[in-house]
């Protein structure tokens, strides 16, 4: 590591910026829809090392190459690469060409989502955005969810909601819902969850450095899948992607206010 | 020529209670809050509110006058969470349809289009099919045999939308990056009504942007309204963008029935001219305020720092003073 971005050790919400990144690994020339600012950190990460071909938009109706971190001295200027609004952003969804990173109120073991509302949905106890896109989403392309505080709120036996379709509901539903049907990984504060088991139930992929079994399965509310051999740790970011998100993507230190420094 | 001019009032003098009605913009996006604020004046009820949703749902829900919302969501974005809304909601206030954006859309194009529906994926294995039992799903006739949702077409008694710019027969022109679905808000419905920061001539119109920035067509418009400001506190780049401090205020308002009374009270009392004159001075009160704050927000952290450390003092003191 050089002595610059090396000097101070790699923080929790470091992790999970590189956990969100590999997200996009090998996803080739698709738009990149983080939501969140880890995800938005990851996304812009993977673009400038391992997925150069990847599509950002400015979070509106353009698409921008070049995006450069909010504030960020010298850095190049971004180019308007193509017009996205809302109607052409939803149509893309239906091609397949996207990779999303949603948020989720409520996640299960299979993958359903919820961000429409807690509690009976005829009269919510407390009544969040609606479903928005997650239904399409989830049919369309892949969709893999980012969750900044792992709980067992969260990491729920059974959502009140599905918003976005989890494996067991997309088989349910027959053949033309789980066609393009794919929820390649769930990254928390706490580590990196897969839905690569038999079954298609949540499974731990990794923990972050300093999270125990104990701590994970605490905080979720179903049981985990745990792979054989061991739960392995998140890789680390590397000396240059460590000063990219330093100095490049993130220099604002943004995304300690989604993943506080001392972790928990 | 037909000349549509029309006032707000005048747009909903021709709105009847029960009616379905469909409002452009998105999230807190170029709502067409003057229309929003007229209906608000009128005794109209009952209302089915189609819209992907804003402050124009949370107005209107708060003052009573939706029957049932169909939206995909309720959102001001910079503030996730509708207040206004949510209330409604968690009080059973109003009936929901709550759509996917993707069946939202198709369902608005297949009412312009005269379709009963369009196939899409979405919807399948969701909630959204168990929580809208008129739902149906349709097979493809072909070889794929596909079976996929049916969204249904959105057909609107009326549309009210907030474009930059139109002309006085209603050929109207949206100058930001996003034409959300006015258009197909206008072409969904039996009769569209046009508000605009500015009623210009043709030829002005043609020379304010290129020729795809003429979003709306005068053939799908019954009515016209020049309403600067007519968007507020939404954004309507590029003439303005979202008015956050307003916005701020409106949705701590909201928190409390007292709090809001006042603020109903205070910016939407009067007609359009005491809107505007309220949130000039509203503005103005807001920005003294800031200017007054920023010495103090200099000084406060260092008055912080003294007494903490002279409190640090003080408790080592009385340690010593134990030990």
């Amino acid at each position: 590591m050089t002595a610059d971005s090396g000097s101070a050790a790699v923080t929790r919400a470091e992790y999970c910026v590189i956990a969100c990144a590999e997200v996009w690994r090998g996803a080739g020339e698709v738009l990149a829809s983080p939501m969140g600012t880890v995800p938005a950190l990851g996304a812009r990460l993977a673009k400038l090392t391992f997925s150069p071909d990847l599509l950002l938009t400015d979070g509106e109706a353009l698409l921008v190459d070049g995006e450069p971190a909010a504030g960020a001295a010298g850095a190049p200027p971004t180019v308007t690469e193509g017009w996205l609004p809302y109607r052409r952003h939803l149509a893309l969804v239906a091609t397949g060409r996207r990779h999303v990173m949603m948020g989720a109120s409520q996640i299960d073991r299979y993958g359903n989502q919820n961000i429409s509302c807690i509690g009976d949905w005829a009269r919510p106890s407390r009544q969040l955005l609606g479903v928005r896109g997650a239904p399409a989403n989830t049919l369309n392309h892949p969709t893999s969810y980012w969750v900044p505080k792992h709980s067992p709120r969260i990491f729920v036996e059974r959502v009140d909601m599905v918003c976005g379709v989890g494996y067991d509901r997309a088989a349910a539903a027959g053949p033309s819902a789980a066609r393009y049907h794919r929820v390649p990984e769930v990254v928390s504060d706490l580590g990196v969850f897969d839905f690569d088991t038999p079954g298609h139930t949540m499974r731990i992929r990794s923990l972050h450095p300093g999270v125990r079994l104990d701590d994970v399965r605490a905080a979720t509310g179903f049981e985990l899948s745990v792979p054989d051999g061991g739960v392995p740790c998140t890789r680390a970011p590397d000396a240059a992607e460590l000063r990219l998100i330093r100095e490049t993507v993130d220099p604002g230190g943004l995304r300690d206010r989604e993943v506080p420094p001392c972790g928990r | 020529m037909s000349d549509k001019r029309m006032t707000a009032d005048g747009v909903v003098s021709r709105l009847e209670s029960g009616m379905t009605l469909g409002i452009g913009g998105w999230g807190s996006r170029r709502k067409p809050m003057a229309l929003v604020r007229a209906l608000l004046r009128s005794g109209l009820t009952d209302l089915t509110v189609v819209s992907c949703g804003g402050p124009d749902v949370g107005l209107l829900a708060a003052a009573g006058k939706i029957r049932r919302l169909v939206t995909p969501f309720v959102t001001l974005d910079s503030v996730p969470l509708e207040p206004h809304f949510r209330a409604a909601r968690e009080r059973g206030a109003l009936e929901l349809t709550e759509l996917d954006e993707a069946m939202f859309l198709w369902g608005l194009t297949a009412a312009g289009q005269r379709l009963p529906f369009m196939p899409v994926r979405a919807g399948l294995g969701s909630d959204v099919l168990r929580v809208n039992p008129q739902l149906r799903t349709v097979v493809s006739p072909y070889a794929d045999g596909e079976v996929l949702a049916a969204a249904p077409a959105l057909r609107l008694d009326a549309a009210l939308v907030h474009l930059n710019r139109a002309d006085a027969r209603g050929n109207a022109q949206y100058l930001g990056p996003d034409p959300y679905f006015d258009d197909l808000f206008c072409e969904a419905a039996d009769a569209a009504y046009v508000s605009c920061e500015r009623i210009v001539d043709g030829a002005e119109l043609a020379r304010a942007g290129c020729p795809q920035t003429l979003l709306v067509s005068r053939m799908f418009v019954s009515g016209v309204v020049e309403a600067p400001y007519g968007a507020h506190f939404t954004s309507c780049v590029p003439d303005y963008g979202r008015d956050e401090a307003f916005q701020r205020a409106y949705v701590r308002a909201a928190a409390d029935p007292g709090t809001w009374a006042a603020f109903v009270k205070r910016f939407l009392s009067g007609g359009e001219d005491d809107y505007r004159a309220a949130v000039a001075a509203f503005t103005e009160e807001t920005e003294a305020a800031e200017v007054e704050r920023a010495p103090q927000v200099e000084r406060a952290p260092q008055a912080e720092r003294a007494e903490q450390a002279e409190a640090a003092r003080k408790t080592e003191k009385n340690a010593k003073g134990r030990r």
